[in-house]
This record gives structure tokens, sequence and C-alpha cells, in this order.
């Protein structure tokens, strides 16, 4: 009984690429599939961070002093520096990705690489970050410390702080799992020109990662960074 | 009655071990499993309501402790909404029937398919832990700072459960979706899509852009309660309201992921059952979409006592006025396609002619609650209780229904009773309408909700309703009941019974595993009865 089944592989004796999943047509119909899946899939993680964000614009609105003051105790030479490792990275990744197009194999796989040794990079600033915080007692909760005139506002201010950063971190680390995925792929050839789809795919949620920071870097570190340098 | 067994190979019998089904990426047997999920959520729900319904049939509180039927009514409440409302129509027979509907072998992403149904179980099952655990205090809606700094019950875990079941519900939107767009068979334009394949579509936006909204604010919750975390707390400064604005910029849509997809289940069963070309097809397509939008628009109607802006509240009671206008283009087009139909009386429509009466009353009673002046004196009053399952249950569960025994012989290959299907009908319409037509004047006379006693004078309106949530029980036991009995002894369905136009009714029942033995070519709309030359009893 189960012939009935296999015999969809190939009614037409036509040789399929073997990437081809038996309920699409053709390889295009399935590169489309996967490109827009991917699409939807950011639209709904830009409504995920949107809640977050949406609490940060009505805080920071109603506590400008606190988020003043919880940002400068934020390390901006760190964020700094990470903001510049990721927008490397997506150079990285869309080099990565245009490699896998016209076929240069060891190409892809080495910018590959090079992008998750970028993710982390950022992840490992960001442990440092974090265990400074931690030893500051600036991590909200029951041992919260914060000297300052607006220290119980500044706790919000770094609730948003962790759960942002925590959030955006977790993504970059799902996202380096997701590389190293591609990368073994890629180092078993299964990419070709007529094939790069996996490639395209992590490469959209690698920037859209990498976006995320770029708006979070400005809204959490640069608050009211003029008055320090002027 | 024949009962010959089925030779053939279909999806049912072509495996047929435990893994078979777990590892299933067949979008059929996928909404196989989430009908066995869902049914057993449903018994949940229905055991906790039959708990709070016992504790209101006397005045005084004492079947039950005012600690544990708030319990009670909480965890009816988070097993009906997000195990059963939510998934019971797109999960269970959009699962099933659209990749049909449309020509395609199956969804855009099967095995992302399966993981929904997992996460969806995982979900369910930190539900039941709290539950086990003792269960939830705070109400479905988990308002701070109650759930996250003051009640002793388990949020934490049936927070992370229905934060987890979102995800489920996120990636059937989304696979929905790139299915509708991408998988649609040669031929299958947009405008000739069976409207039940745009209602999915409509809800699948509400599911992509709503349910991440109510992920990050139920996450919001769970940093506060396991890590002290303040972003609600008004300790610190943080604002109880603003929860309330992010849990209900989702959840007021999420009545439209509960009531479009039964919707596009009555478009269908409406243009069958009357034998005519569904009236206004584009309109109905449309209000779908519309319905979808607007849903976004009209959450702050839920905080109209919240201490909200005036101006602000005006615009939202407009808002929400406006959604009656796609909801009446749809209700007006179902009464204008039986006009002069050919009516056929068979058990689907039984299910609809419900529908379209409780949707009718919860739809209009909403416009009450949507007027300012009006919601002060009703605001969490039993009057809010009976519209809200006027809509829910008498509109989702309903349309579900006609849903169901539209499709079963298409899912089983086998015909339940007509005649007792048409009385379970009737008796769950009866039931319902004692249960909870009472419930309104409760809830005008006074009667606050989520109390377990009240005054003496509101005894016999409370025990009406009891005896229609009996009443209601046995109908819906009752369909339990000929169902299962249709599996084992049912006559064989063919491929057609109701001799319908789509797509799934050119196939064999139950469909082989791949759905059709060559890909169909559509050169028709979705609706064409008048051209056919069928004679129906």
């Amino acid at each position: 009984m189960p012939d009935g089944i296999a015999a969809h592989a190939d009614p037409h004796g036509h040789a399929h690429h073997p990437a081809l999943q038996h309920h699409f047509q053709t390889l295009d119909q399935q590169h489309e599939a996967a490109t827009l899946g991917m699409w939807v899939f950011l639209v709904t993680e830009v409504m995920f961070f949107g809640g977050l964000l949406t609490a940060y614009l009505l805080y920071r609105v109603w506590y400008p002093e606190a988020w003043s003051e919880g940002s400068l105790d934020l390390n901006i030479a760190l964020g700094g520096f990470n903001t510049v490792v990721l927008i490397a990275s997506s150079l990285t990744m869309a080099l990565a990705v245009r490699s896998s197009q016209i076929g240069a194999q060891r190409a892809t796989v080495g910018w590959l690489l090079a992008t998750m040794a970028l993710g982390l990079t950022f992840l490992g600033v960001k442990v440092i970050e974090y265990a400074e915080k931690f030893e500051l007692h600036h991590v909200p909760g029951p041992n919260f410390v914060y000297e300052g005139p607006h220290g119980r506002q500044v706790e919000i201010f770094f609730s948003l702080y962790f759960g942002l950063t925590g959030l955006h971190a977790l993504h970059m680390i799902v996202g380096v799992c997701l590389l190293s995925v591609i990368t073994f792929m890629a180092s078993r050839r299964r990419f070709s020109p007529a094939w790069y789809t996996p490639v395209e795919v992590s490469g959209l949620y690698w920037h859209f990662v990498d976006i995320v920071w770029i708006f979070l870097f400005p809204l959490l570190y640069l608050v009211d960074r003029a008055h320090q340098f002027a | 009655m024949s009962t010959t067994v089925l030779p053939r190979v279909n999806y049912l019998n072509v495996r047929t071990t435990v893994a078979s089904w777990l590892l299933t990426k067949d979008h059929k047997r996928i909404g196989v499993l989430y009908m066995i999920v869902v049914a057993l959520a449903f018994f949940l729900g229905s055991i906790f309501a039959a708990g709070v319904r016992i504790e209101l049939t006397t005045p005084a509180g004492d079947f039950v402790s005012a600690d544990t039927y708030n319990r009670l009514f909480t965890m009816h409440a988070v097993f009906m909404v997000f195990f059963v409302l939510i998934p019971v129509v797109p999960a269970i027979l959009g699962n099933f029937a659209m990749p049909l509907m449309i020509g395609a072998k199956d969804v855009a992403f099967p095995t992302l398919n399966l993981m929904s149904w997992y996460i969806f179980v995982i979900g369910f099952l930190f539900t039941i832990a709290a539950l086990v655990l003792g269960g939830v205090d705070t109400g479905w809606t988990f308002y701070t700072p109650y759930s996250s700094n003051v009640s002793a019950s388990n949020v934490l875990l049936a927070g992370l459960g229905v934060f987890i079941t979102g995800f489920s519900s996120i990636l059937t939107g989304l696979n929905f979706m790139v299915t509708i767009h991408r998988m649609r068979a040669p031929g299958m334009t947009w405008f000739r899509l069976p409207l039940f394949v745009w209602a999915l579509y409509a809800t699948s936006l509400v599911m992509i852009l709503g349910t991440p909204v109510v992920a990050i604010t139920l996450f919001m919750v769970v940093l506060e309660r396991a890590f002290g975390f303040g972003i609600f707390d008004p300790r610190l400064g943080g604002d109880p309201v603003l929860f309330q604005h992010l849990f209900w910029f989702y959840s007021h849509p999420a009545v439209y992921i509960m009531i479009l997809p039964p919707m596009g289940v009555i478009s269908e069963v409406v243009a069958c059952f009357s034998r005519k070309n569904l009236f206004g097809y584009s309109f109905v397509a449309f209000s779908s979409l519309a319905i979808a939008v607007f849903g976004f628009l009209v959450w702050a109607h839920h905080l109209f006592v919240a201490g909200i802006s005036p101006y602000s509240a005006m615009i939202f009671s407009f808002l929400s006025f406006a959604v009656a206008i796609p909801s009446a283009v749809k209700t007006f087009n179902w009464t204008a396609t039986l006009y002069q139909g050919a009516i056929w009386w068979r058990a689907p429509l039984m299910w609809v002619f419900g529908f379209i009466g409780l949707f009718l009353v919860g739809g209009l009673t909403g416009l009450f609650l949507a007027s300012l002046g009006l919601d002060v004196h009703l605001h969490d009053t039993y009057f809010v209780v009976a519209h809200f399952h006027y809509i829910m249950v008498g509109g989702a569960i309903m349309g579900f229904f006609a849903g169901l025994h539209y499709w079963w012989p298409k899912m089983t290959g086998r015909l339940y009773s007509n005649a007792l299907a048409t009385s379970a009908a009737v008796l769950v319409f009866v039931g319902f309408n004692l249960t909870f037509g009472p419930q309104f004047i409760l809830g005008y006379l006074g009667m606050p909700r989520r109390y377990h006693a009240y005054p003496d004078e509101f005894q016999v309106l409370n025990v009406l309703s009891s005896a229609g949530a009996s009443i209601l029980a046995a109908g819906y036991t009752l369909i339990a009941c000929y169902l299962l009995y249709s599996l084992w002894k049912g006559e064989e369905a063919g491929a057609n019974p109701w001799l319908a136009t789509g797509l799934e009714w050119k196939t064999e029942s139950p469909p082989s595993p791949h759905n059709f033995e060559e890909t169909p070519i559509v050169n028709e709309g979705a609706y064409e009865y008048s051209k056919r030359e069928i004679k129906v009893a």
C-alpha cells in the first residue's frame, strides 16, 4: 500500500531537484513560499518587540529624568563596539548569501563562519555588560539598588533594558544556532545557484535581528548623552 | 445501512501506528490531532462551567468558597478561550479542509504545522499543571497588579501556558497565509477562493499581528512575577492600565480569531444548502478583511471605566459601532442567499440557523456595550457575560458544529444520523438561550459578574440559567454520541454527500494521503450551484 504514496515523487519520470519537497510543484514555488514565510515571521517579530517598545515609549514620556539617569549608567563604549560588530556581521551575512547565489561554496562557508564569530563576539560583550550591572545591583528585583533622585522609576528603565536586550540576545543565540546548521549544510555543498533558499532566509532573519539592535542602541544608550559630551 | 470496510488507501488507514500519527506532517491528520486536544480542553472547561452554574443556583455562596469560585471561572475561561475557541475552527477545520479547498497537496510548511501542534500541547500541559497545583484566580484577563504582585495562585504556570500556546497560533496563521498566497491550484484565483479560505486569511492576519503582542505582554507579567521586574508595578510608578491596553490590543482582535473562521464556515454551508451562488461574494470576502482591520482599532472599549480620556473613549466607541457594518454585511448576505433558495433541510444548515440567530443577538447587544453611557451601567455585569457568550458560544461554537457536520463525512468517510444531528442542534439552541438569555436581564438588573453569592431577588433567573446549562450539556453529549457511533456504524458517505461544489468534494472521502490524484484545475467560481442540474431530496 505505501507504494501509492511513493508514486507521487516522480509521476512523469522527470529528475527532480533533491531539495524539492513533495508538496511543491517547482523549486521557484518552494523558494517564494519560504521567503514569504520568513517575511511574515519578521512581521510577527516586529509586533513582539513592539509591545515592549510601547511600554518604553510611555514611560520615557512620563519619566524623562529617570530615563536620562538610567541611560547614562549604561556602558556606551561596549554598546557602541557591539553596534559596529553587528553592522559588520550584516555585511558578512550579505556576502554569504551572495556567495551562495553564485555558487562559491567555500566562500559561503567562510562568510557564514565570520558572521557567527561576530555574533558570538556580540554575545560575549553582552555577558560582560550584564555582569557589570549584576555587580552594581542594577538588575531589577528584590536586590535592586539605585542611589539617585528617581531610583524607583530607574528600576522600570532597567526592567525594560533587560527585557529588550535580553530578548534581543535570545534572538542572537537562535540566529547563531540557525547559522551553524546552515554552515554545516553549506560545507556539505547542499547549495547551488539553483537552490540557496535556506541561506537567504537565514540572512533575512539575521538582518532583522541586527536592525532591532540598531533601534535598541540609541533608545537605550543615547537618551541624554548630549550633555555628557557638550 | 452499509457497513462495508473501506479498502482504499486514505489518510486515516495509510499507516496506523501511534508514531505515524505523532510524527505526521499530513495537514488532515494534524487537524484530527487538534480535535482530540481541543475536545479534552472543552470537556475540562465544561466541568468548570458546571461548577459555576451549580454554585449560582442558590443565592448563598454555599457550594464552593469565594476563592474556589474565582479559580473555577478563571480556569473555565482559560481553557475555553485559549484552548477551545481560538483553535477550534482554524486549527481543526482549517487544517483539515483549507489545503483541500485550494487544491494543494499540503500547507506550505508541513513540519512547522506539526510543530505548532506540539507547541499547543506543551502550552496545554503547562496550563494543566497550573490547574493540578490549584488553579489560577485572576480571571482569564490576568489583570495587573493583582496577577503580577498579589495573587497567590499559579499565575506563572498558566501565563507561560498561554504564552507558549500563542506561538502555535502565530505559526498556524503564518502557515495559512503563505499557503493561501503560494499553494493555490492552477486557475484558483483570489476571487474563486471559497469564502472559508478568505475568512482564514483574515484570521491569519489577526493571528500574525495580534498574538505576538499578548505574548510579549504575558512575558512581561512573567518577568514581574518570576524575577521581580517592575513594568506594570504601581509602587515603582508603573501603569497597570498599560497592561490592559496591551492585553486588549490582542484580546479584542482575538474575538475575531474566534468568529471569522466560523463565519467562513457559514458562507460555505449556506450556499450549499440553499443550492445557490452566495449572494454578494466579494462583499462577504472583503467584510472579513474589514472586520480584521477594524478589530484592531476598538480595544479600548474594554477600558471605558478604567479612567481613559473621554475623547479617546468617544473615538473607540465610534469605531466599535463601525464593526457592526461588515458584520451586518455578512448576515444580510447569508439571509439573501437563503432567500428563494432551494433549501435542503439537513443538519449542517440547522447549525447555521442557530448561528445566525445567536450571532445577531450577540452582535446587537455588543452595540449596547459600545455606547459610553450604557457601558457605565452594564460594565462588569452579567449583561457582558451574556453578550460575549452569545458571540463566542452562540457564534463560534455553533459555527464550528456547522462546519464539523458539513465536513465530517469528508473527514471520516461516514454519515451520521441526520435526525439526531438535527435534534442536537435544536437542543443546543434551546439550552443556550435558556442559559444566557436570563443573564442579559440579570446584568441589566445589576448583578455583577465574578461573585459566588448574590441577593435573593436574582435567584429565579439564575436557576433558569443553570437549567439551561444542563440542557446544553445534554446537547453536547448527544453530538459526541452520534458522531462516535457514526465512526463505527455510519453509512459510507461517498465523495460528495452534499453535492457541493468545492474542490474538497472532488476527491474521495476520506481523502487520499496526498489529497488529489492529480492537481485539479479550476475554471469557475466557488459556488456555481446554479450551473448544476442536481436534484436533491
